[in-house]
């Protein structure tokens, strides 16, 4: 029987004020609160209520048999509480259903995977408290910021404890291979990895609303056709979409409301189930073990890391960001290190991107406009980042520093309680004698002696 | 003596330096009991000071006759000039002109910018010149920079005054070398047929008696010079809000002012002077090239962009500032490091750049030796005293470059071309 494995990604950023050369060191709040707000706002009517409210009648109506996966960045978590709770109520309430998977992800939605590994560690550890916290539930399957993957990631991801993860059906990885298969990392093959399908994935996400499409209106009648004409043998279609698609980037008048909630009458027609990563991972055996050198994703015609890390100032701005990150571990000020998440999400990068000139999420005017602000922003962070410390210690230098000190401190704490502990003792045979009988003076002396 | 001045820019609403320049010589010749000035612009918005001289706003001339009541004109004109002005003006018109685009008050209209179509624009301003030395009283006629030299040459021929045309910039400034044939003509032109040719700089004189050919005895330079400091200037508070050191390069970020030179000499201060940071005001065609060579460089973070500057703002970055920097290619004269210098700024400038003829105590260097700028950038941040001689013996310096004095040699020249 074939099943379909439906991920949602829902992220989104704490996009910046514009913030000037004259703000370095003057001004340390560098969100813009408003806008945030707007877009969460717009969003949480748009999309994430009405498909929150879809996928549980789907799962109602289909007698529980329909299953999807989430992955919700820390950063939407975050702007969820602040602005729209409601959302994550909603949440709340698909997660008892228990037909709904979230997945484990970077919590600052962030590049760390290519930058810096126990940056990455300490922040997909962070993700999984949080949607514990959230939804009482403990991520099993990972799955990395825009399905960004290499060799390497699926060596730190296996480290972390993951049995599997998600990633781009990229054709310069897979080759001549199906997506439609579960395969191994190369270099671990205790990491399953399940690929997009990018071609189903794409019928939805990109061309549903797309008049020129020489297959549009697209029904799920005509769609579950497609799934079940694909070859026996390939027992799982994964489709991976951004869940703005229903409703904000598929707007609700193209149909794609009604279009989801068609899709369990007509896989059960077609006998086609639906499962979760997690599900699928026990179900079915690994075919083969794929190898990715260098990162792919699931942005762009290249499926590569180009829209982030592509030109000489996305470059720039990552070096930058890295190159402060150890510092950044010594502090345990609570503010610079929300604003450390804030400044790693990735989106920062994104817009500084020159592939695509012509539009996308952008809230600059161009990229280098992007860029100026973004580095404007790191100045301070650096400057802020370096007071907290002389500049003159080196990284190891101070972090043996702060060992000693918190050696010391600790050493200095467990004193004071044996001081106390003792101080205890030494009194309570004194106070007793009192009340009892002088006969039991001397004990008391013998007692008191170490406390000296 | 009475002077008619053709100008494109006047303060406060000023695109460049030319506006700047206009102002302050006529000012500094307004110090003059018997010097009588009427300016013309091409569009003045009405807050013009007026009060040393006259204004004429070129899109308050007409050129074609309209019978139009003076209430009217009142209503219309009299935030720029004399109602009665307008029918001075109006007696004066020497042609046919009803077939150009004109309004109701039958004149033209006027951007007073430099629009795509500029060449026109110049052309526009020539014809409405015509009614202008038609209708004025003056000895001299006085054009500043080439767009304004064909209407210049209009109202010689009208008048048969002389005429003086003062080169703020040449189109081998702006260009490095490659210019516009349209521009070059108009300039060669208007040298050719003045009187007497005033630049701003000898590196400008020498461009024009060598590139345009001009008799070298027709051209003298008088510097430009600054206008004090106003007391609301001089009462900005430095906002900079680090301890680090600020570098500053401030003006358009094109080829002419050789912004790639400061980002490089920056990269290389930075390797010695970690603690210093670094600010490109302005705005440009090179922007972008400049935003992405600083991240080539890997000080983007030490390196920052401001985007265009005016009025105060100029000022608000000039006093956050430890040095000025100015490394034009070809500058014909460069007014900002002297107000950098009123600010107590010291200064490193190019000695490419006509200021540098005029100032001792700048650092100069040539546009293209970067490391003997960053070295000069370094020594300043680094050495206290070194810091403190400038700024102090700089202020000094600068203060007492005035326009008034300019003003003086200007009035000579008009009692030469008068006289001849």
């Amino acid at each position: 029987m074939k099943t379909i494995c439906f991920y949602f990604q829902i992220h989104q950023p704490f996009r910046l004020k514009r913030y000037r050369f004259f703000d370095i060191g003057n001004d340390h709040y560098y969100y813009d609160d408003f806008q945030n707000e707007e877009i969460i706002h717009r969003i949480a009517e748009r999309c994430y209520l009405p498909a929150n409210k879809a996928i549980m009648d789907m799962i109602k109506s289909s007698g529980g048999k329909f299953k999807v996966a989430f992955s919700i960045s820390g950063m939407a978590l975050e702007q969820m509480e602040i602005y729209t709770s409601e959302v994550i109520d909603s949440f709340k309430e698909l997660a008892a259903t228990e037909n709904v998977e979230f997945l484990a992800e970077t919590y600052a939605h962030s590049l760390s995977s290519l930058g810096n590994s126990d940056e990455f560690k300490a922040q997909v550890k962070a993700h999984k408290e949080k949607i514990y916290d959230l939804f009482g539930v403990k991520p099993k399957v990972f799955r990395n910021t825009e399905l960004i993957y290499s060799d390497d990631i699926s060596e730190l991801v296996y480290e972390l404890g993951f049995k599997g993860m998600l990633t781009e059906g990229a054709k310069h990885i897979l080759g001549w291979k199906s997506s439609n298969y579960v395969y191994t990392s190369a270099v671990r093959p205790q990491v399953r990895l399940l690929f997009k399908n990018s071609r189903f994935s794409e019928d939805i996400s990109l061309r549903f609303g797309d008049y020129s499409w020489n297959e549009y209106p697209l029904n799920a009648e005509k769609f579950m056709a497609w799934i079940a004409a694909t070859p026996e043998s390939e027992q799982v279609i994964n489709l991976f979409m951004n869940y703005e698609v229903l409703g904000a980037l598929q707007p609700a008048e193209t149909g794609i409301f009604d279009f989801f909630r068609a899709l369990p009458r007509f896989a059960a027609e077609k006998g086609i189930g639906f499962s979760t990563p997690s599900e699928v991972l026990a179900l079915l055996k690994p075919v083969d073990s794929i190898s990715a050198p260098y990162a792919i994703s699931w942005a762009g015609e290249e499926k590569d890391c180009s829209s982030w890390l592509g030109n000489v100032l996305q470059q720039e701005a990552f070096a930058k960001l890295n190159s402060i990150g150890e510092r950044v571990h010594l502090c345990d000020d609570r503010r610079i290190k929300q604003d450390w998440n804030y400044l790693q999400i990735s989106d920062h990068l994104y817009y500084m991107s020159t592939k695509h000139m012509a539009g996308g999420f952008s809230p600059y005017d161009n990229p280098y406009d992007a860029f100026n602000n973004y580095m404007n922003v790191l100045s301070d962070f650096i400057v802020r980042v370096n007071a907290q410390f002389p500049d003159s210690i080196e990284n190891e230098e101070l972090n043996s520093l702060l060992t000693t000190i918190k050696n010391q401190g600790e050493e200095i704490e467990q004193l004071q309680k044996e001081v106390e502990k003792l101080r205890k003792k030494a009194t309570v045979p004194v106070k007793a004698p009192a009340v009892k009988a002088a006969a039991s003076k001397t004990t008391a002396k013998k007692t008191q002696f170490p406390a000296k | 003596m009475k002077a008619l001045m053709f100008g494109w820019e006047f303060p406060p609403h000023i695109l460049g330096g030319l506006g700047t320049a206009s102002y302050g010589l006529t000012r500094g010749m307004a110090m003059q009991p018997d010097m009588d000035i009427t300016f013309c612009i091409p569009k003045p918005w009405g807050d013009e000071d007026q009060s040393f001289l006259k204004i004429i706003g070129m899109n308050n001339v007409p050129i074609v006759w309209r019978d139009v009541h003076m209430d009217y004109v009142r209503d219309r004109l009299s935030k720029f000039m004399d109602p009665q002005k307008y029918y001075d003006f109006r007696d004066h018109i020497y042609a046919d002109f009803s077939y150009r685009y004109v309004n109701d008050l039958g004149c033209m209209e006027f951007s007073g910018r430099y629009p795509d179509n500029l060449l026109e624009e110049i052309n526009n301003y020539s014809i409405v010149a015509g009614v202008v030395a038609r209708t004025e009283q003056y000895d001299v006629i006085h054009a500043h920079d080439w767009l304004t030299y064909p209407a210049g040459l209009h109202a010689k021929s009208v008048s048969g005054k002389p005429l003086v045309i003062h080169v703020h910039a040449t189109d081998y400034d702006r260009s490095r070398g490659n210019v516009n044939p349209d521009v070059y003509a108009i300039e060669k032109n208007g040298m050719d047929n003045a009187d007497h040719i005033i630049t701003v700089s000898n590196l400008t004189r020498q461009t024009v008696i060598e590139k345009y050919h001009q008799d070298s005895s027709k051209v003298t330079t008088v510097h430009n010079a600054v206008e004090p400091l106003s007391p609301e200037i001089l009462a900005i508070q430095d906002k900079k809000g680090v301890k680090d050191k600020v570098i500053t390069f401030l003006g358009r970020i094109t080829m002419q002012k050789g912004p790639e030179y400061f980002v490089e000499a920056a990269a290389k201060v930075l390797a010695k002077a970690p603690n210093a940071r670094f600010v490109m005001a302005g705005s440009g065609d090179m922007m972008d090239q400049m935003i992405r060579l600083a991240a080539l460089r890997d000080i983007a973070d030490r390196f920052h962009f401001t985007g265009f500057m005016k009025g105060k703002q100029v000022y608000e970055v000039l006093k956050a500032s430890d040095v000025y920097v100015m490394p034009s290619v070809s500058e014909p004269f460069g007014i900002s490091p002297l107000e950098a210098m009123q600010c107590g700024v010291p200064s490193i400038i190019s000695k490419q750049s006509g200021c540098a003829e005029i100032l001792d105590y700048a650092v100069k260097v040539d546009y293209w030796d970067i490391e003997a700028m960053a070295d000069a950038m370094y020594s300043i941040i680094t050495y206290p005293a070194m810091h403190q001689f400038l700024k102090e013996e700089g202020k000094k310096e600068v203060d007492n470059i005035k326009w008034e004095y300019a003003g003086q040699k200007v009035r000579r020249i008009y009692d030469m071309v008068i006289n001849k």
